[in-house]
């Protein structure tokens, strides 16, 4: 295990020897310095049109899920883009030799990069979530209803994500891998809104079919959760936000995402255990 | 001579051996192969390897490009999982975590992280062999050293040509002080003096005692530095040399025959450790002087019409453009 710790040492270092880190860091931090700003010229222009502390309220909430939304994407982005060359790149280009003959076991070295990656992330995520709650509630007095539970869906798809990607990593290039990886996820965002879109005006079927592409892919399902538990029930209710609750994944769903990162994590060491490298 | 058996052709002949080959206990074996054998989808990479390589020897593995020595290798140090039969390296199962402590790599066109310095490179190989870090503050210096890179310890090695890197590759081979080194191409990319510190590391490395294993396409390099050759070609081995032994290259006998039968040529290998048939000239390297008329007399009671029989000297260039020539048109 101390193996695993070394590879994700190296890992972590990677990503910030590469700049990865760094870039991310700096659109994330720029990300919310203009979300700051534009909240505050609401809340002036709220003050100069004497809109109602609970109206107030109801926007604001909405402008904060459309804050998370935008978090969440980039957190996708970042999780795919920073992970996706990892395996198939050093397995590309051999460099994986002079690791996986040393003695170390190649679950060590999956296991090691997975670990690096995530603590990276973690910090990110928790950096932008937990920054945009408090600038939001720091100028306008609104925050999330469970930031917590939030942050830890959202942390769920990132991880669910990186795991995916190390799986199709042992499989194939890079290239093939992002494609697939964000393939899925946009069949997974579209199966989302068409489920939301189902669920509003009452027709099962669609409601059918995001659960099906929910199932071959629950990363957005981790998000449209996220939403249910940081939004609050008014704000939902008052169509306030984009984000309806007309058809939310249960805690079922959440349980299957949990699931199928942990599978996911596992098929990777499997498979990279069993190929020729 | 003698000690080692080579290719899956040996065990098929096993049955006419006239003695049986000598055994060497397992453990003063680096390597013994039995049978590997490596296909990938339709290509057969590695037809049946069966190899000893004693420990403190310096072992050649000589061949075309393409003749499967990499992927031997390979299996050998379980990146590439062998379709069939297998292997002890250092008196354990492939893989083992044990012996792949004390075996050193240089993978053919080194590569690796390119935003590392040349020292954090050295150092998290040496971290990943559990050497403590009290004793890398000194080793990895030192080995910069040894390959001639202490002038650029804190260039990364994306600044690194060709030559570099394949220097700073075999300084992590050999930052463990391995008991087996295996090296593929290691001359590849490199200079002449370059080149020269190869010869001058292996020299060193076997000095020290340790084994080593080198891959090559080149008969100058391992002309130099090997205790015995062995000569490999489209994933079989074709023999196997003691570089040491003069009498060796008397053994050869060159023929010019008709009528002879694959059977005929299998019974051949009963008193020959290598035997080429192309067309009509049938070339053998018998395994003792003495046995050039009973090959004879086997020859001729088989049928086959002997024109030419002629015991030769087969110098190694002979013998390796001899293996590289029967169908290999350069
Ligand atoms: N991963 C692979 N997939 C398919 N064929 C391979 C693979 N690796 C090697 N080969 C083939 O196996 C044969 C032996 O290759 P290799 O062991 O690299 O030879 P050498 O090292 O002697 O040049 C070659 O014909 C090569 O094309
Ligand atoms: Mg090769």
């Amino acid at each position: 295990m101390t193996h695993a710790w070394i590879m994700a040492g190296v890992t972590f270092r990677e990503a910030a020897r590469k700049k990865i880190l760094w870039m991310a860091l700096a659109a994330g931090v720029a990300f919310l310095l203009l979300f700051s700003l534009g909240l505050h010229f609401q809340m002036e222009s709220f003050e100069d049109n004497h809109v109602r502390g609970f109206v107030r309220r109801q926007a604001v909430s909405g402008i904060l899920m459309m804050g998370f939304y935008a978090i969440d994407s980039l957190v996708v982005v970042m999780t795919v883009l920073a992970s996706v060359d990892t395996l198939s790149g050093e397995i590309a280009s051999g460099a994986i030799q002079a690791i996986a003959t040393k003695p170390v076991s190649r679950w060590e070295v999956l296991a090691g990069k997975w670990l690096g990656f995530s603590f990276m992330l973690s910090l990110y995520i928790a950096l932008m979530v937990i920054g945009i709650d408090t600038l939001a509630h720091f100028i306008t007095g609104v925050a999330a209803r469970h930031i917590l539970r939030g942050f830890g869906l959202i942390w769920m798809e990132s991880m669910l994500l990186l795991s995916v990607t190390f799986f199709f990593g042992t499989w194939f290039s890079t290239l093939t891998n992002g494609v697939l990886t964000l393939g899925l996820h946009g069949l997974a965002f579209l199966g989302g809104w068409l489920e939301q879109a189902g669920a509003l005006t009452h027709t099962p079927k669609a409601v059918d079919v995001g659960i099906v592409a929910s199932i071959l892919m629950p990363s957005e399902s981790l998000w449209r959760r996220a939403v249910f538990e940081m939004q609050s029930p008014l704000t939902t209710a008052l169509n306030f936000s984009p984000f309806s609750g007309a058809s939310v994944p249960s805690p079922l769903m959440i349980g299957y995402a949990a699931l199928y990162l942990v599978l996911f994590f596992f098929l990777a060491i499997q498979r990279l255990e069993k190929r020729d490298l | 001579m003698g000690v080692v058996s080579s290719s899956i052709r040996d065990q098929e002949a096993e049955t006419l051996q006239p003695e049986p080959l000598p055994t060497v206990p397992r453990t003063e074996l680096a390597i013994s192969a039995r049978r590997l054998r490596k296909v990938f989808e339709d290509k057969i990479a590695v037809r049946g390897l069966t190899l000893d390589v004693r420990r403190g020897e310096v072992f050649g593995f000589l061949g075309p490009n393409g003749a499967g020595k990499s992927t031997s290798v390979k299996m050998l140090l379980d990146l590439v999982k062998p379709s069939s039969g297998d292997a002890e390296v250092l008196g354990r199962p492939i893989g083992d975590l044990q012996a792949k402590a004390r075996i050193g790599f240089l993978p053919e066109h080194f590569r690796f992280y390119d935003w590392l310095t040349a020292t954090e490179l050295l150092r998290l190989h040496g971290r990943l062999y559990d050497i403590p870090p009290e004793a890398l503050r000194h080793r990895v210096p030192t080995m910069l050293e040894t390959v001639g890179l202490s002038p650029h310890s804190k260039k990364q090695l994306r600044h690194f040509s060709k030559g570099m890197l394949q220097r700073i590759g075999l300084a992590q081979s050999l930052i463990n002080e391995p008991d087996l080194l295996f090296l593929d191409e290691p001359t590849s990319g490199l200079d002449p003096v370059g080149r020269r510190l190869v010869r001058d590391i292996i020299k060193s490395e076997r000095e020290r005692g340790a084994t080593v294993f080198l891959n090559s396409h080149l008969l100058s390099e391992v002309e130099v530095t090997c205790d015995r050759v062995a000569f490999i070609k489209a994933g079989e081995v074709i023999e196997i040399r003691d570089m040491n032994s003069f009498a060796e290259g008397r053994n050869g006998i060159r023929a010019r025959v008709t009528g002879i039968s694959e059977d005929v040529l299998l019974g051949l290998h009963a008193f020959a450790s290598s035997v080429l048939c192309d067309s009509e000239l049938l070339t053998m390297n018998l395994n003792g002087p003495e046995l050039a008329p009973r090959v004879l007399r086997y020859l001729v009671e088989h049928g086959v019409e002997v024109f030419e029989f002629t015991p030769v000297r087969l110098s190694l260039e002979d013998r390796f453009l001899e293996i590289l020539g029967a169908d290999h048109g350069l």
